[in-house]
Order: structure tokens, then C-alpha cells, then sequence
């Protein structure tokens, strides 16, 4: 088979910048790597091709060799316009996040940094809780430094309620 | 069965709606059902007990699994079916006291508890291992839901995730141990893998059946909370005693003991049987009689009784032995009766009194001495005291055990775990004495506790099951008649051993003056001593610290896993999308990379540098290398725009020289139209275009872009030097021009040969404008955009706050002047704009291409079959004239060029195209089969019509409406937004007034 050594450089250029753009914080310029991967891989589309040949257009004169590959060429096809429409909806999101956030930059999750940052104490599975030795109680309770009616205390046990005494950590609140 | 199973579940479905009209009442008609149930069960009694022992039922379920609704009725699902189904029943009556009338949720609470019951009764009846694994897991989620009944308490919420954990977690194991066993025995039914379980034991496959045997017990472990897994046990306390009184009864943990029995008969002999149940159930025993010894909380003692109970009736079963056997099913029976008597008796003492604390009750008994006696019987059958049931089945136990350590066979160890029983035996006596001293005795120095009188419905439940206990007591016969059947599975076939039932023995309430009867005294005497001298023992057990506590044990667990998870977690979601990305593509070059380098495959033959059909393709290769790189230092957003391009017209020029004119058409075509969109995109945003990241990651962004770069270049190579077949796209030709009637093979292959693809893609182009739509509309589509003819003249797109003194006024104002010269005007709605927007040369081109545009595109379209075109570039055609004159003459302009509206366009385009995909199949063809049709017209002549043409219709339909939808929302939407933030400060100060005018088409 052969292989066109031009087109695959020019590919692996395109491939290159492209990576380089998408490794960016400014959302246009991620676009913008987006669409040098999409011709990136036209590119390479086209190579399996082979040589160039003719236009595809049949004629009964012309033999099926000398033309220049069609199947790659119909791929292609759909890819540009497919890349164009996923083009023009990244456009939409990039103005959308200008026009809430006043910023054309990927942001970090904050909710990911959240989770990184969770404390070992979770209320609900570490917090202390105190033995309850009835379902109808009639007694008084002390939790969280006050007297309440045991039934209102255990009704009020909820992660982060005042019966929840606090851990070390400040966890419980 | 089934029926019985059916009406539970759809009962339990309908259950809600019977607490919504009768409150705690509807417990009484959900009573009925195992009620029922239990009556049909007594009548399976001479069925289940003549001919071959069981009765069957049998349904298909998934045959391609193996999975059918296999039941089946022998003597051990009969007995298990009585505690099942009658402590269900009784427990369903008590809950109708039990709860107060304004509880709330007792509707789903109702369900679950009759679905329990239901699934339990499955479990116990159920003869194929897949369908018992569905039951146990349906029980081990409704236990959860029924002790988290609480649900805002911790402590229920806490402890039914914990129970829900370490049974689903033994569950896990189980499965895994059914499936082996299924597997090795090549069947999933219990009868018939019991029937040959001394085949598979002994066979090639014996170390296999061995694990899954041990597997499977980890599950019953599990669920029967035998040590290390018993503290969940306690835990679950925190349901609603009928709950817990069903649960340490006759569901949940019987599971485990049922699944020990119902193997036993064929694989007590494997290897590891006996260490396990007989180890643990020691271990069980005594830890459970232990700690029952150290609790305050009445119900607390009565739930480590069951746990060391548990251990006890797993060694019985699990022997192996017909005495142990007949003894095991039993206990099991005497067990379910007193232990469910005796948690109906500690709810009441709790609902009537506020308090399950042995500290704070005192003289419960004097309050009410019925309670007191009902109490009194079942813990004198837990402690085993003559003529009651409990008795009975421990006389038979102990003599069971008696003979075991006579047998050679067990060794010194027959002896140790006779030993174990008599002291856990002992622990019980105590733990039963201190139950009934710590609810009813008077305790002095502590108060009388005040306890409202009990109605007789609240207390019938309880009482019943005493009265049973006392009857099964004095007259066992029946119970040892059912349970005859199972133990003869046990026995020996040796022609000296006798008949089945000499080897198991019979419960009855005197045996004579047997060793058995001598350790029973001796437990008595011991316990006697242990209950007086429970000061003594308190001190004693205060002393002693504790050594491992196994709920401890198991926080720390969940506790280290969750930290695990979190630092797991943080590591590697780091919420940059830099980060991610820089992995992912790392891992995508360095891998291929690695394997190309290490494989050291010489290069393929064929490359060339020039092709020597088109050698310019070096310098416009060169040039798209410029723009890339150009577009990657570009500090200017429109630069970096207009330089990727570049790449792009450069690429154009490529198709072209490599021989594909469509393509090249098409990507110019679509270049010029993103150059639009961005332009119209960006135009809030600023001009600046600063690199964020620093000059480190600058570093690795280079690495990692020329090492994929290099990657993909050395991948292509060997990728294409791999080719050793004939290309299919050889015959294309042919087939576009035969079969397809075209001589534009491209086009062809695009509507026909792989038309499926291509509708993809077109509905790919409606969502993706569908998404462009919204993001920019927000809410709807946006059709709503008014005529032009109701707009006023000017008003779009006016300049605000430009001082009139200035020169830009000046400017202004002039061509204000201009604008309102009375002529006929050029486009449509272009009198809408304002003045200052205007361009007299740029309307005059637009009137003058428009059309030709559309009808080019049109020509384009039609052409597409034999010619360079087609619907895609003739649809990216007429969307260009679209854009020139929204360009020219604003939004309301669009709107008069396009009096359908994009969306309608795209559900037209994809309609057509799918029509001509469906009408084929109508006609008696294929879906998408084209036909050619020749016709002659005058003047047009002979004409060939190919109708894959109508498919490439819809996708030129679909591309329009793409492109309009991107020019109505990143062009017109946007447009608007901007005047209305323009014109929110500043309101009309110029004084040039607009006026409305109804004018006619230009």
C-alpha cells in the first residue's frame, strides 16, 4: 500500500497544535483545537486513500484504480459537516458561559475540590448518639445540653441538629 | 405456593390504601393473609406428608437462564412454613395495638411487613438456588426498610444501613458459592443437587463444592449474625419491636439457620462444614449468653439471647446427625415460639410504660400479672424448664450432643463442644432469670413503675404463642411426626443402624434417667447459682475490659473505607479539566508509542514524500503548517480565528489536488460559515486572547501535543502499511453508476450505499441545531420573532449616547439624513435597520446575488448525482445566501428571506428524507432501495430521475435549517440581547422620533 509521507507530517502538525490548543484553560482556544483535530483527521482520512487520482465521476472509460478512493471521501464529507455543527454548538456555549459567568475560561469543579476536601467525621455515621431505651418515652432527655422530651429529641436527630453533639473536628454542626 | 406468594406481594402493593381508610386497623385484614395462608398451609399437611414426601410447583421464568419459578413442599419448608407464616400472622395483629393511632407511615410500613413475610415464606419454599438468592436479598432489603422504620432517628437509620451492609455483603459471597454449586452440579434446582450431593462431594468437582459449600455459609453467617458478624444484630433493635419480634422469631435470621438445614442433609460431610458451624456456633453461643448477662435494656438482652440462640441452633442443625436433626428443627420451633412471645411481651412493657430499662422498672409484675405469666412461660422455655417446649427440644439436643461425643469419630473435640453447650446452656438459664427480674421484679430503692392497663387485643398475641409453648411441651408428638421426614434424610443406610426413626429418637417429655437429664440439672443448678450471685457476676464481667467489640470493628472498617474512597477520590478528581485531559492524552500516545518502540516493526514499503500526481500538495502543506501554528501563538481572538482558517481553506485546496472536488466545495463553503459564526459569537467577547497557563505547563502541553502528533503520524504508517486486502471501494464505481444511476460516486455513496449513515449524521445536524437554539433562546425555539413590517423604521440597532457635537454625531446624522430619503428600497426589511447600520453597496450586491445563490444552490442539489454537489453542498450554498442577507439587512431581514421557521425546516428535512427511506419498504423494496426513473418533458427532453434524489432533498432541507438556526441564535439573538442592554441605560435622547410605516414589499 502506500503512504502519503506529506499529508501524514502536515496531519501530525495539525494533530500537534491541536492537542496544544485543547490543553488550554480559554475556552476558544479549546474550540479552536477542536477544529484543527477535525481537519487533523480529515487529513488522515484522506490519506488511506492512496494516491492522488481523479475525481471520483464515472466514466466507462476509467478504471476503478484511477480514481482517487471515493469511500474516504464520502466520510470526510460527513465529518466536515458534522464538525461544523459541533463547532457552531460550542460557539453557543461559549457565549453562553460569557453571558453568565463573564468568562471564556474552563473553570476548576468546585464540587470535585469539595469532595477532596472532605473531613474523615460524618455526623452521620460518626457522631455519637445516645442509648435510647424506649419507643414511647415518657422521660426527659439531655442532648445537646438541654432538657427536652426524649420523643421530641429523637425526632430532632438529624445530621447537624443540635443533639448531635460536635466531633473534634467541628464535624456534626 | 405461587398463589400464596401472589396474594402476599399484591396485598402488600394495595396495603397503603386500606391504612389510608381504616388507620391502624387495616393491620387486622393484612393479619388475614398469612392468616389464610396459614390455614391452607395445615390442609398441604397430607400432601406434603404421604407419597414422595413434597409437592411441587413448577413455572417457567427465563428459560435461556436456566431461571423458573421452581417451588417445592417438604417436610423441612412445611415446618419453617408454620413459624413463617402463623408469627407472621400474630405479629400482624399486635402491630394493630402496638402503634399509636397518629403514627404516621404506617402504610408502607404495613406493605413491607406483609411483603416480608411473603418473601420469607418464598424463601423457605423456593427449589432453585437463583430464586432462593432473589427471596434472601428481598428480605435482607425489607429488613432494612422495616428497622429504619424510624427514619428520623440515627440510631434507625444507622443500624439498618449496617444490617443492610453486612447481609448484603455476606449475600455477595452466597451468590457466588450458589453459583459454583449450580455450576458443578449442572443444575440450579435444591432437590436434585441434593439428591446427588454425595456424587458431586466425592467427585472430580469435591474441592470446588467444597468452597461454594463454605461461600454459602458465609451468607448464612451473615444473616443469622453468628460471630464475627453478630453485632448487627443487636444493632437492628432499633426497629419496632413486632418488627424485631418477627425478625429474632421466625424471619431474617431463621434464613440462615433454614439454608444450614436445608444443606446439611447432603454436605455436612464436606470439609470445612464442621469446623464452621460447630466453631462459630460455640463461639456464638457463648459470646451471645455473655453479653445478654452484661445489658440494661430488656429488649438488649433478649436480642444477644438470640444471638447466642442462633449459635445453638446452628451446631444442632448443622450436625449432621437424625437425632440432631430431629432435635435442631425442634429448638427451631420452641425457639421461634418463646422468642416471639417474649419481644411482644417487652413492646408492651415499653408502650405501657415508657421504658425498657432494667434500672427503671420495678413491680411491673403487680401491675399485671397476666403479662407477667405469658412472660414467665416463655423464658422458663428459653431457660429449658421442664413441661414447657423449650424443654422438650433441649433434652433432645443435649442427647443428641451426647452421643456425638460418644462417637470415636469427633474425638476430644465431641467432648469440648458438649462442654460449650452445657455452659452456654447455663448462660441462658441466667440471662432468662435476670430477663424476668429485670422487667417484673420489685427492685429496691427504685420506685414502682407507673404501667396503664393492658386490653385483652394487645395482649392476645403474645399469650397465644404461650399457650402453644406450653402444649408443644406436653404433647410433642405431632411436632416430632413432622419433623420425622427430614431427620430420616440423615440416616444411616447400614444394615445394623435400624430404621430411620430409632436412629433419630422421639421428643417426648420424659426419656428416663438419661445423661442428658443429669446435664440439664446441672445447668439448672449452675444458672440458679449465677442468677443469686448476679451482683457477683456484674462485678465480675465489669472487670473484665472489653476485649474486641465487633461493632467497633466494623465502623473502623466503614470508617477507613470511606477515608480510602475520599483520598481516592481527591487524587484523582481533581476538577481540572487540564488535568484530566493531560492523562487521558498521555495515556493515548505513550502506550501506542511504547508497543510501535518496542515491537521494532521495520517501516512499511510505499512511502513517498511527493505524490507524484500532485506534487504542490508540499507547499499548501506548508502553509496549513503555518496557519496551525500561527493560530497557536495568536494573541488576538480574531486572528487565532481567522489562522485556524486558514488551515481549513488549506485543507479545501488539498481535497482538490488529492481529486475530490466535493469535498473541497464543501469545506469552503463550511469555512466561510463558521468565520461568520464566530465573528457574530464573539463579538461580547473581548479582543485580548491571553495563555493562562504557565510557563511549566506550557511545557507539557508542548510534550504531550508533539508526542500525540508524532504518535498518530507513525500509527497512520503502519495503520496503512497493515492493508493486505483488495479496497471494497474498488467497485464503487460500478455499483454507483448501476445500482445507483449517478455518475458522482461520492454523492452516491452518501444517498444510497451508505445511506443509513448519512440520515445519522443529518439527525445528528438537527440536534446539534436544536442545542445551538436553546443554548442561545434559552426557553423554546425563538419562531416568535415579529414581521418586519410592524418594526419601526431605523429602530434596529441603533447607536445610543453619541454626543450630537462630536464627530461621530456629525457622521451619524448625515447618514440619518441619507437613510430617510424616500426611494424604493433594496431589501425587504432593510429600512428596519438603523441608519448608521446601513450599506447602500453591500444591500445593492445582496439583491443582486441572492437569488442567483439560491437557484445555484438548487442547481447544485439536483446536479449532486452525476456532477461535483449534492444536498450538503447545495444546503451550505443556500445557507450562505441566508447569511449574506441577515448580514445586510439584520434579524427582521432573515425573517422575510425565511418564512418557515428552522425548526419546522429540520423536522421537514429529516421527514423527507426517512419517507424516502419508508416508502421503498411500502412498495415491497428495501429501506433507502432507490429506483431510476426516466421520463421525457418538453424541453427539458429525456430526463433520468434517480429517487435517492429525494433523500438528498431532505438533507439539503436539514443544512438550511442547521445554518438558520446558527444565524437566528449566534446572529439575531444575540443582535437583540445587545440592544436590550444598549438601550436599558440610555433611552432615545437624539430626538429622532421613530415612526411606524406600513410599506409594501420592495
Amino acid at each position: 500500500m502506500s503512504v502519503n509521507l506529506a499529508l501524514l507530517i502536515v496531519m501530525g502538525a495539525l494533530y500537534a497544535c491541536g492537542i496544544y490548543l485543547i490543553l488550554e484553560r480559554s475556552l476558544t482556544r479549546v474550540l479552536l483545537g477542536l477544529m484543527l483535530l477535525a481537519n487533523a483527521t480529515n487529513l488522515l482520512i484522506l490519506a488511506t486513500g492512496g494516491y492522488a487520482g481523479l475525481a471520483p465521476l464515472y466514466s466507462k472509460d476509467i478504471g476503478a484504480g484511477d480514481y482517487n478512493d471515493p469511500l474516504p471521501q464520502a466520510l470526510i464529507l460527513t465529518s466536515i459537516v458534522i464538525s461544523f455543527a459541533v463547532t457552531a454548538f460550542m460557539l453557543g456555549i461559549i457565549y453562553r458561559t460569557w453571558v453568565l459567568a463573564r468568562r471564556d475560561e474552563i473553570q476548576d469543579d468546585v464540587e470535585d475540590l469539595r469532595v477532596a476536601e472532605t473531613p474523615s467525621f460524618d455526623a452521620e455515621d460518626d457522631a455519637e448518639i445516645p442509648a435510647e431505651t424506649s419507643e414511647f418515652p415518657l422521660a426527659t432527655v439531655t442532648a445537646g445540653g438541654r432538657e427536652l422530651p426524649a420523643g421530641q429529641a429523637a425526632a430532632e436527630e438529624k445530621p447537624g441538629s443540635n443533639n448531635v453533639p460536635p466531633s473534634p473536628e467541628g464535624g456534626g454542626k | 405456593m405461587i398463589t400464596v406468594l401472589a396474594v402476599h406481594f399484591s396485598v402488600a402493593v394495595l396495603a397503603p390504601f386500606f391504612f389510608r381508610a381504616w388507620g391502624r386497623n387495616a393491620f387486622y385484614p393484612l393479619a388475614v393473609v398469612p392468616a389464610a395462608s396459614f390455614v391452607w398451609l395445615l390442609f398441604q399437611h397430607a400432601p406434603v406428608y404421604s407419597g414422595t414426601g413434597a409437592v411441587a410447583e413448577v413455572v417457567p421464568w427465563i428459560p435461556g437462564l436456566r431461571l423458573e419459578f421452581a417451588f417445592r413442599m417438604d417436610a423441612l419448608s412445611w415446618v419453617m412454613s408454620l413459624l413463617v407464616l402463623g408469627v407472621g400472622t400474630l405479629v400482624l395483629f399486635y402491630c394493630g395495638r402496638y402503634f399509636k393511632r397518629k403514627d404516621q407511615d404506617l402504610g408502607a410500613f404495613g406493605a413491607q411487613l406483609l411483603a416480608f413475610a411473603g418473601a420469607m415464606f418464598g424463601l423457605v419454599v423456593a427449589d432453585d438456588l437463583l430464586l432462593l438468592f432473589i427471596f434472601w436479598e428481598l428480605t435482607t432489603i425489607l429488613s432494612y426498610l422495616l428497622i429504619g422504620f424510624a427514619r428520623t432517628r440515627l440510631a434507625a437509620r444507622r443500624s439498618a444501613l449496617q444490617a443492610l451492609m453486612v447481609t448484603t455483603a455476606g449475600g455477595l459471597a452466597m451468590l457466588v458459592g450458589l453459583i459454583m454449586l449450580g455450576h458443578a452440579a449442572g443444575t440450579y434446582r435444591i432437590s436434585a443437587i441434593l439428591d446427588q450431593a454425595s456424587g458431586l462431594v466425592g467427585g472430580a468437582s469435591g474441592a470446588m463444592v467444597g468452597a461454594a459449600v463454605v461461600l454459602i455459609l458465609v451468607g448464612a453467617i451473615t444473616k443469622s449474625a453468628l460471630v464475627p458478624f453478630h453485632f448487627w444484630l443487636p444493632g437492628a433493635m432499633a426497629a419496632p419491636t413486632p418488627v424485631s419480634a418477627y425478625l429474632h422469631a421466625a424471619a431474617m435470621v431463621k434464613a440462615g439457620i433454614y439454608l444450614v438445614a436445608r444443606l446439611a442433609p447432603g454436605f455436612s460431610e464436606t470439609a470445612y462444614w464442621q469446623p464452621v458451624v460447630l466453631g462459630l456456633g460455640l463461639a456464638t453461643m457463648l459470646v451471645g449468653g455473655y453479653r445478654a448477662l452484661r445489658q440494661t435494656d430488656i429488649k438488649l438482652i433478649l436480642a444477644y439471647g438470640t444471638v447466642s440462640q442462633l449459635g445453638f441452633l446452628t451446631m444442632v442443625v448443622g450436625l449432621g446427625t437424625p437425632d440432631a436433626a430431629l432435635a435442631g428443627l425442634a429448638m427451631l420451633l420452641a425457639h421461634g415460639l418463646f422468642k416471639a412471645t417474649l419481644f411482644l411481651v417487652v413492646g408492651i412493657i415499653d408502650h405501657q410504660s415508657g421504658t425498657r430499662d432494667v434500672r427503671k422498672l420495678s413491680g411491673v409484675f403487680s401491675s399485671a400479672r397476666a403479662l407477667g405469666i405469658v412472660a414467665g412461660i416463655g423464658a422458663a422455655s428459653m431457660a429449658g424448664v421442664p413441661l414447657l417446649g423449650g424443654f422438650v427440644a433441649k433434652e433432645s439436643v443435649l442427647e443428641a450432643f451426647v452421643h456425638h461425643a460418644e462417637d470415636p469419630a469427633a474425638g476430644p473435640w465431641g467432648m469440648l463442644v458438649l462442654a460449650g453447650i452445657v455452659l452456654g446452656s447455663v448462660l441462658t438459664f441466667a440471662y432468662s432469670a435476670r430477663f424476668m427480674w429485670g422487667a417484673f421484679a420489685v427492685k429496691p430503692g427504685v420506685e414502682r413503675t407507673p404501667f396503664k392497663a393492658i386490653r385483652p387485643s394487645f395482649l392476645a398475641a403474645p399469650a397465644i404463642l404461650s399457650l402453644l409453648t406450653v402444649v408443644y411441651g406436653l404433647w410433642p408428638v405431632p411436632a416430632d411426626a413432622w419433623i420425622q421426614p427430614y431427620a430420616a434424610l440423615f440416616a444411616s443406610t447400614g444394615h445394623d443402624a435400624g430404621s430411620p426413626a430409632e436412629q433419630a429418637g422421639h421428643l417426648a417429655l420424659w426419656h428416663g434417667f438419661s445423661p442428658a437429664l443429669g446435664l440439664t440439672a446441672l445447668t439448672f443448678a449452675l444458672g440458679l447459682g449465677m442468677y443469686f450471685g448476679r451482683n457477683a457476676v456484674s462485678k465480675a464481667q465489669s472487670k473484665v475490659p472489653d476485649w474486641v467489640d465487633a461493632d467497633r470493628a466494623y465502623q473502623l472498617t466503614i470508617g477507613a473505607l470511606d477515608d480510602v474512597a475520599v483520598w481516592i477520590t481527591g487524587r484523582t478528581q481533581r476538577g481540572s479539566l487540564y488535568f484530566y485531559l493531560a492523562v487521558i492524552l498521555s495515556v493515548a500516545f505513550v502506550l501506542p508509542l511504547a508497543t510501535i518502540l518496542v515491537d521494532g516493526k521495520p517501516l512499511p514499503e510505499g512511502i513517498y514524500l511527493v505524490d507524484p500526481g500532485s506534487p504542490l500538495q508540499l507547499v499548501v502543506g506548508a502553509g496549513i503548517i503555518i496557519g496551525a501554528l500561527a493560530a497557536v501563538k495568536a494573541n488576538k481572538r480574531f486572528l487565532a480565528v481567522l489562522m485556524v482558517s486558514v488551515t481549513g481553506y488549506g485543507i479545501a485546496l488539498m481535497f482538490a489536488l488529492q481529486g475530490a472536488p466535493d469535498l473541497a466545495l464543501t469545506q469552503m463553503l463550511v469555512e466561510t460559515i463558521i468565520l461568520v459564526a464566530f465573528v457574530l459569537a464573539m463579538r461580547s467577547l473581548p479582543a485580548e486572547l491571553r495563555d493562562r497557563t504557565g510557563g511549566k505547563y506550557r511545557v507539557v502541553r508542548v510534550i504531550i501535543g508533539l508526542g500525540f502528533g508524532a504518535t498518530m503520524v507513525f500509527a497512520a504508517i503502519f495503520a496503512m502499511g497493515a492493508r493486505i486486502a483488495t479496497p471494497v471501494s474498488l467497485q464503487f464505481p460500478q455499483l454507483a453508476y448501476e445500482g445507483g444511476g449517478g455518475l458522482n460516486v461520492v454523492n452516491v455513496t452518501l444517498v444510497d450505499i451508505r445511506a443509513w449513515d448519512t440520515f445519522g449524521e443529518i439527525s445528528v445536524l438537527a440536534l446539534a441545531a436544536t442545542g445551538v437554539a436553546s443554548l442561545i433562546f434559552v426557553r423554546g425555539r425563538g419562531d416568535r420573532i415579529q414581521a418586519s413590517a410592524l418594526v419601526a423604521e431605523g429602530s434596529v440597532g441603533r447607536h445610543h449616547g453619541v454626543d450630537p457635537g462630536s464627530r461621530d454625531g456629525a457622521a451619524l446624522a448625515i447618514s440619518r439624513r441619507f437613510a430617510a430619503a424616500a426611494r424604493d428600497a433594496w431589501l425587504v426589511a432593510g429600512r428596519t435597520l438603523a441608519p448608521e447600520r446601513r450599506s447602500i453597496i453591500f444591500e445593492v450586491v445582496t439583491r443582486l446575488v441572492f437569488h442567483s445563490l439560491v437557484i445555484f444552490s438548487l442547481y447544485l442539489l439536483l446536479a449532486g448525482h452525476n456532477l461535483p454537489g449534492g444536498g450538503f453542498a447545495g444546503g451550505l450554498t443556500a445557507g450562505l445566501a441566508l447569511t449574506i442577507r441577515y448580514l445586510a439587512g439584520g434579524r427582521f431581514e432573515l425573517r422575510e428571506a425565511t418564512p418557515v421557521s428552522a425548526g419546522a425546516l429540520l423536522g421537514i428535512g429529516l421527514a423527507v428524507a426517512a419517507a424516502s427511506g419508508v416508502v421503498p419498504l411500502l412498495l415491497g423494496g428495501q429501506v433507502f432501495q432507490s429506483a431510476i426513473i426516466q421520463f421525457w418533458l418538453p424541453v427539458f427532453g429525456d430526463i433520468k430521475f434517480v429517487t435517492s434524489t429525494i433523500f438528498d432533498i431532505g438533507v439539503y432541507i436539514v443544512v438550511v435549517g442547521l445554518v438558520l438556526d446558527v444565524l437566528r441564535s449566534l446572529g439575531a439573538e444575540i443582535d437583540e440581547h445587545f440592544e436590550e442592554r444598549a438601550a436599558a441605560p440610555a433611552d432615545d435622547q437624539d430626538g429622532l422620533t421613530a415612526e411606524t410605516t406600513v410599506k409594501g414589499n420592495a
